[in-house]
């Protein structure tokens, strides 16, 4: 368990710093004002999370690592994020597809480590789910609004659908970190998590007239860092880069 | 200095206005968890409202400064997140205040009851995210008008 448990818990902390870190990408270019502030509000929300879990990881580790040190000095061979919140914006439709399908796994995921038998992660877990709560009410609403609507944004609903889904197999994928925090209580095996996962999935596509690609094929490597998107170097290229010009610089 | 009673900590910070919503004090909206006294120094318990909230930091600074004015010089402040802040310990006061400031308190049911400018019942809501997020965008269909509504969580 020593050197699973904070693997674990940057998995959550990467997850939610690097989708977060998506979303504020958006911040001024949203298609109308109340997206614009919805989207940095959720980017507020996961980043919050972030220090929560980061900062529990840094805790747990015992090098004296913060949660700044560890999202903002950290190479990308180093970072445990699924591959699906790397992934580009791409229109807004992309965006909020992609959003859904990892809130309808958080919120699963959440539910479950509030449960945990470490009163840590429990208590992250209680307080990140409510907020994922109505983030994932309104990334499903977005995606049955704009799937079921005009023939345009049903077509870009689509194929942000079928360029997305490959992308959301590694989330239940799970690995030797997994089965010793399972076995311990910590945290679920994350296959548990996907037939409710495709029983919600499958209930928003159907309302958003949107078809789920029969393949099962998964793009995996995010999570255990073995092969990263080319994505991330990019991301984290802008989001550290000033930290990193200027060691320790602060405002 | 005589140590005073965690009864006047308690009104002390009842002054200190949420840093976004000024109409409402801390204590109002539920975060102070707990003031009591360790030895020479006195702890306040804080529960964050959201994971995000950028208004946490300057609440932790306003709780210090307001104590250190009363003369307390050994102020702790301790964050507990379990278990995790609700709209539901909104105080009365806080929430009769925050409708005469023309924002809809949480409810239960999801939505407001009524429009906090001219109560009626007949309003829409317009985005899930208001200018902060613990506020969403409703309008009222009667006035016309676009309000704040609190969101429950």
């Amino acid at each position: 368990m020593q050197a699973e448990f904070p693997e674990f818990l940057l998995r959550m902390g990467d997850n939610t710093l690097v989708l977060g870190h998506r979303l504020s990408e958006w911040c001024g270019k949203g298609p109308v004002l109340e997206e614009d502030i919805a989207l940095a509000n959720t980017a507020l929300d996961l980043i919050g999370q972030t220090q929560m879990w980061l900062g529990l990881a840094g805790e747990v580790e015992g090098k004296g690592r913060s949660a700044d040190d560890l999202a903002m000095l950290r190479d990308a061979w180093d970072f445990r994020c699924c591959l699906l919140v790397q992934q580009p914006n791409g229109d807004f439709g992309q965006t909020i597809l992609r959003q859904y399908l990892f809130d309808q796994w958080h919120l699963l995921m959440l539910g479950a480590l509030a449960d945990s038998r470490d009163d840590r992660i429990a208590a992250i877990a209680a307080k990140a789910e409510k907020e994922v709560t109505y983030h994932t009410e309104r990334s499903a609403e977005l995606v049955v609004g704009l799937g079921d609507g005009t023939e345009e944004s049903r077509g870009r609903m689509q194929a942000a659908l079928d360029l997305l889904y490959p992308f959301v197999g590694e989330l239940f994928v799970g690995d030797a970190v997994d089965a010793a925090l399972a076995a311990e209580g910590v945290a679920p095996d994350p296959a548990q998590l996907r037939a409710p996962y495709d029983t919600a999935l499958t209930a928003t596509m159907s309302a958003a007239t949107l078809t789920v690609p029969d393949s099962r094929f998964a793009h995996r490597g995010g999570r255990d860092g073995s092969r990263h998107s080319e994505h991330l170097g990019h991301l984290l290229a802008q989001m550290q880069w000033l930290q990193r010009a200027y060691p320790g610089a602060t405002w | 200095m005589v140590k005073p009673g965690t009864d006047d900590v308690w009104r002390w910070l009842d002054a200190v206005p949420d840093p976004e919503i000024p109409v409402i004090s801390i204590v109002d909206l539920g975060i102070v968890r707990d003031v009591a006294w360790a030895g020479d120094s006195l702890e306040v318990t804080l529960t964050p409202t959201y994971s995000g909230c950028p208004a946490t930091a300057v609440i932790e600074l306003s709780v210090e400064t307001a104590l250190r004015e009363r003369g307390l010089d050994h102020v702790t402040l301790k964050r507990q997140i379990a278990p995790p802040w609700t709209t539901d310990w909104l105080s009365d006061k806080g929430r009769a205040r925050l409708e005469e400031y023309g924002i809809a308190p949480p409810n239960p049911a999801g939505g407001p009851d009524r429009c906090p400018r001219c109560q009626s019942a007949d309003l829409e809501r317009i985005s899930q995210f208001g200018s902060t997020p613990c506020k969403a965008q409703w309008r009222c269909r009667d006035c016309l008008e676009p309000f704040d509504y609190f969101k429950c969580i």
